[in-house]
Order: C-alpha cells, then structure tokens, then sequence
C-alpha cells in the first residue's frame, strides 16, 4: 500500500513528485518506520520545492547536532526510537559543545546536557564524530558531479563551488532525512540550469597587493552576498593561484551576508573554465565592477566598532586548516601573545591530530593560543569577556557574533590579528587597501 | 476568497497579521514568547502566536525549521503561515512539528496582498482557499 505524505492528500490539483518502486517502499515502511517518517518529510519537501522526482544522494553532512532548543531534540530522540540508521556516508557539524575541552562551557549545565543528549543521539544513527563545519578539509571528501545532502551554509557553498559537488540548502530535519533514505528531491542546486552564473563581479579595477592578500577574500565574499542573496556570483580577475582557504573564506562570507549557495571564479573553480562556462553562455543579469571604494565599505561594514579596548582575538570560523596553523605559526614567529588577550582557534579534531603530531600547535600554544574543538565560540557560550572588542579575520564570525554573543567586532586580515594579539591592541594595516 | 496552495495542508483561523518583509524564525522570532525579536524587522517586537502570519516569504537560516517546531511544542507558533513564495525550510519545520506533537501549522502558498489588511479575522482551508471571516 502507498502512503503519501499528508500534504498529497489534499492536493489533487498539484503535481506531486513521482516516486520510483524504491520511494515507495520508504514510504511504506519496508525500510523501517524511521525511514517512512523521513521518505514522508521529503515529500512534503519536494512538494513546496516543485521537483519531478527523487535522486540518490552519496553524502550527508547534518547541522541538525547544534542544540537550538528541546523540538531538535524531540525529532532525533523519536529517530533513535524508531531504528533510524544512515545508509550513506554522514558527517556531523559543529555542536554546542567541546568535548575534548569541556571545562570551556560557560552556559547553563542543563543546556549543557540536553546538547550532549543531541550529540549522542545522531552518533548512535552511525553518523560520524566529527564535528566540523569544514567537512570539505578532510581527504575523505564528495567528488565533483557527486549528488550529496549538506546542511552548514559554509560547506553547501564550498561543496558546490569549490569541489563541483551538487548539494541544494538542506538543514535541519531535512538533512538526516536524506542520510536516513539516501534519497532528495531533485531541486535547486541539484539542477544543471540552477548552477548558471546570475551575478559578474569583475575584479579589474582591484590592486595586485590586495587581490594577492588573504583579507580580500572574506570582504569580497560579504560584499557579493549584500548584492547577491540566494543570486549565483561569478567573479572575473581573482589569481589562478587561489588556494582553497581563501575561497573557503570567500565562500563563508557570502552565505553569512547573503544566502549564496554556489558562486564561480573564473579560472579557478570546476564549472568556471571561462566567464562563458559559468554563464552557460547566456548574459549576466547583472554586472558589477568592484572598486576599491566598494571593497573598504565592505570592509568598514564587518566591523561594529574600532575604539574601546582588545579583549580577545578569534580565529578559525569556518575551522582552521592545517595550512591556516601553518600561517599562524609563522606569523607568530616566536612571539607571545600580551597576556591581556585571549586569543581562541576553532578547529576540529582531525586537524588538531594533524598540527599536533607536526609541532606547529605546540608553537601557538607556546605564544598563548587557546584550541577549541568540535564547536565554534560564537554559536556557544566559550568566550571568558565579552567587555571589549573581539578581532577575528573571519567575515562569518564578524556578522554572527554581535547578534550571538553580544561583543563589539574589529575585523583584520590574519597579519591585523596577530600583530594585535601581541601587541595587546588593535593594528590594522591600512597599506592594502588604498587606492 | 482567494485560491491558494497548500505546501503543509491544514484548517485554522485567527487575525491576520501582515509582515512588510521576509522573516528568518531563527534569530528572528523568539520561541519562548512568540514574539519578533529582530530588530531590524519593520514588525519587531509583534507577536506572531496564533495569528494567520502573512508574509512574502522565509528567510536565511535552515534552523528556522527547529524554530517553528519548537514554537509549536511551546504553543507559541503562529496558526497558520501564508507566503507568496514556497518555503521549503518552514514546510519541513511543520511538518516534523505536527509529528512530534500533533499541532498542525497549516501552510499555504499564496499571494494575498490588497485582499485582506492586517488584524482581519481569516480563515484557512485544507484546499488551501483563504476566507475572511465576518
């Protein structure tokens, strides 16, 4: 027998999915109960998102392990108790706590427990332990074309431009339900025609020095997300050199500010050859040319004050790489940090084990760097003062943190952090970013 | 009466109350009190419990699913959402909702404008018709 989904029941005048023998038997529950609740979710998904049909999905990353209150909570603890087990590879994001620091946590202990309850209820569904929000950094990751199912804003839009992996914006509820049934509706960013360049930003009017440096990318990736909303960029006349921790930053910046999913760079990322590959040969709808004048307001935007006292530096949002470490430590070169300020990288475990084993954490910890794993400090109560300005290099962590934790930004390039944390107060290099 | 679809079919009735802009539940509303907590939204400080919440559409992060759950499991929610743009994130949000706690928060697609005015008394049809109500 054929169960549809609620929605199907009363909707005679709307062209529903069709569904193949193996859908219906999720809905059925051949697979188990759990699998017929999430096949039943889905439907009602690919209802309000108008696809033909469901597709196969190789991966999942779930953001559904970040505790936002008891109804998360509710849904995979009835999971659990229904037998849900994922049928595909799944990794799991960032949660709310640090479980190799515990101590850190400064919230409310019963929070505290329902949020380990969360975290343990997705593990025992076999997702994997790894509690990043850069699941694209480990070797291990989705190939270009791959149809996958990713929550996490910062990896959607990484896996999509950067790797060439297809994934829509899942989150929530919908994320598990595509690692339960390995099954998506087939929508969004899944389809040829979505992955059309809306948006060209051309870069010529930007110096060689800043289009050379690591701090244009988090300010252009805001810059295109204000313009762009849930819109596809293309960027023109970024260094072919490009490395993966700047478009990671890029990327970020523009889901942060704006709802990008994918964006192309010509010459750099899989779907971009030229401008005309990433336009699918048709006109931009728009075009915009990106002056120096634009990029400092974006730049001036990220920060929500700059006078009043340092109190912190955080780096690491979305988490630190092993090439991150790398930079870090030998812009330290030695120093250590003013023993005023705290200064925190977020990471996960696997680069922790990394930077561990090849002596560059012991180098920043020796300066005065504090490590936080398996969560990041802006979505969790970490930080020890939130009376003064906090510094980071992240545009991701400088839109989110004022709303979240309540503390006054400075935003700088990781140079700008640095030489603040040892100097005790904010530097900023203003060289860069004249005309 | 206007014809409108719904995306979680359902019946409800309550006030409308029409918002000027997309919300985003998550950091927009606040589940505990059903009140609209971005400042930045021209409705801020509105409640939006057991009205017929009329908006253009969602907006931002996927964890307003969790948002209108848990609104709904503290009875806060609104009673039914009208969008004129389909919202995958809050479709998924009541359905699982209606799930876990059996509260249904019927949503329906559909362009209203100039057709009902904010604190009307309306009416939502499983068929997805939107009736005022005199």
């Amino acid at each position: 027998m054929v169960v549809l989904s609620e929605a199907a029941r009363y909707l005679p005048a709307m062209t529903g999915p069709r569904l193949d023998r193996r859908d219906h038997a999720l809905l059925s529950g051949a697979n188990g109960p759990a699998a017929a609740l999430a096949m039943e979710i889905l439907v009602a998904l690919a209802y309000a998102v108008d696809a033909p049909h469901f597709i196969d999905v190789e991966r999942a990353h779930i953001d559904g392990c970040l505790y936002h209150g008891e109804a998360g909570l509710d849904f995979a603890t009835r999971l659990v108790a229904l037998g849900a087990r994922v049928t595909i590879p799944t990794t799991l994001n960032v949660s709310s706590l640090d479980l190799l620091h515990p101590d850190r946590f400064r919230g409310d202990p019963a929070t505290a427990r329902a949020a380990r309850a969360l975290m343990d209820a997705y593990v025992e569904m076999g997702c994997q332990p790894t509690w990043t929000c850069a699941p694209y950094q480990s070797p291990d990751r989705p190939l270009f074309g791959q149809h996958i199912a990713w929550a996490e804003s910062n990896a959607i839009v990484f896996a999509n431009s950067v790797i060439g992996a297809r994934t829509d914006r899942y989150g929530d509820f919908s994320d598990i339900c595509a690692a339960i049934t390995g099954r998506v509706p087939y929508a969004g960013f899944h389809r040829t025609e979505r992955r059309r360049g809306d948006v060209a930003f051309d870069l010529a009017g930007v110096k060689g020095s800043l289009l050379g440096s690591d701090v244009l990318y988090p300010v252009l990736g805001h810059l295109a997300g204000r313009e762009c909303g849930t819109a596809v960029p293309v960027f023109s006349g970024l260094p072919p050199n490009a490395d993966e921790d700047r478009l990671k930053a890029l990327g970020a910046a523009a889901a942060s500010s704006g709802a990008v999913a994918l964006f192309h760079a010509v010459g750099i990322t899989p779907e971009a050859t030229t401008l005309d590959d990433a336009l699918h040969g048709t006109p931009p709808a728009r075009t915009i040319e990106v002056t120096m004048a634009d990029l400092r307001a974006a730049r001036d935007d990220l920060s929500s004050m700059s006078d009043g006292s340092l109190i912190a530096v955080s780096l690491g949002t979305p988490h630190f790489s092993v090439t991150e470490f790398e930079t870090f430590a030998s812009l330290i070169g030695g120093r250590t940090f003013a023993p005023a300020i705290d200064v925190w990288v977020n990471t996960s475990r696997a680069v922790l084990d990394q930077v561990r084993a090849s002596g560059i954490l012991e180098s920043c910890q020796n300066a005065g760097a504090r490590i936080i794993t398996d969560t990041c400090n802006y979505i969790t109560p970490i930080l020890r003062r939130r009376d003064g300005i906090v510094m980071t290099s992240s545009a991701k962590w400088a839109y989110y943190a004022p709303g979240n934790i309540g503390v006054d930004v400075a935003f700088g390039s990781l140079t700008d952090c640095v030489e603040s944390a040892v100097a005790g107060t904010v530097v900023r290099d203003p060289e860069l970013w004249s005309d | 009466m206007i014809d409108g679809q719904p995306l979680f079919a359902g019946t409800a009735e309550g006030m409308a109350l029409i918002l000027d802009a997309p919300l985003s539940f998550w950091g927009g509303i606040d589940p505990s009190t059903g009140r609209i907590v971005d400042v930045r939204h021209p409705q801020h400080g509105q409640s939006v419990t057991d009205r017929i919440l009329i908006m253009p559409t969602g907006r931002g992060s996927s964890s307003s699913s969790t948002i209108l759950a848990e609104a709904t499991r503290l009875r806060t929610a609104p009673a039914a959402i009208i969008v004129a743009v389909a919202d995958p994130v809050l479709v998924v949000g009541a359905i699982v909702a209606d799930r876990l706690y059996g509260i249904r928060v019927p949503i329906i697609r559909a362009d209203v404008a100039g057709h009902i005015a904010d604190g009307e008394r309306v009416r939502v049809h499983s068929d997805g018709r939107v009736v005022l109500v005199c």
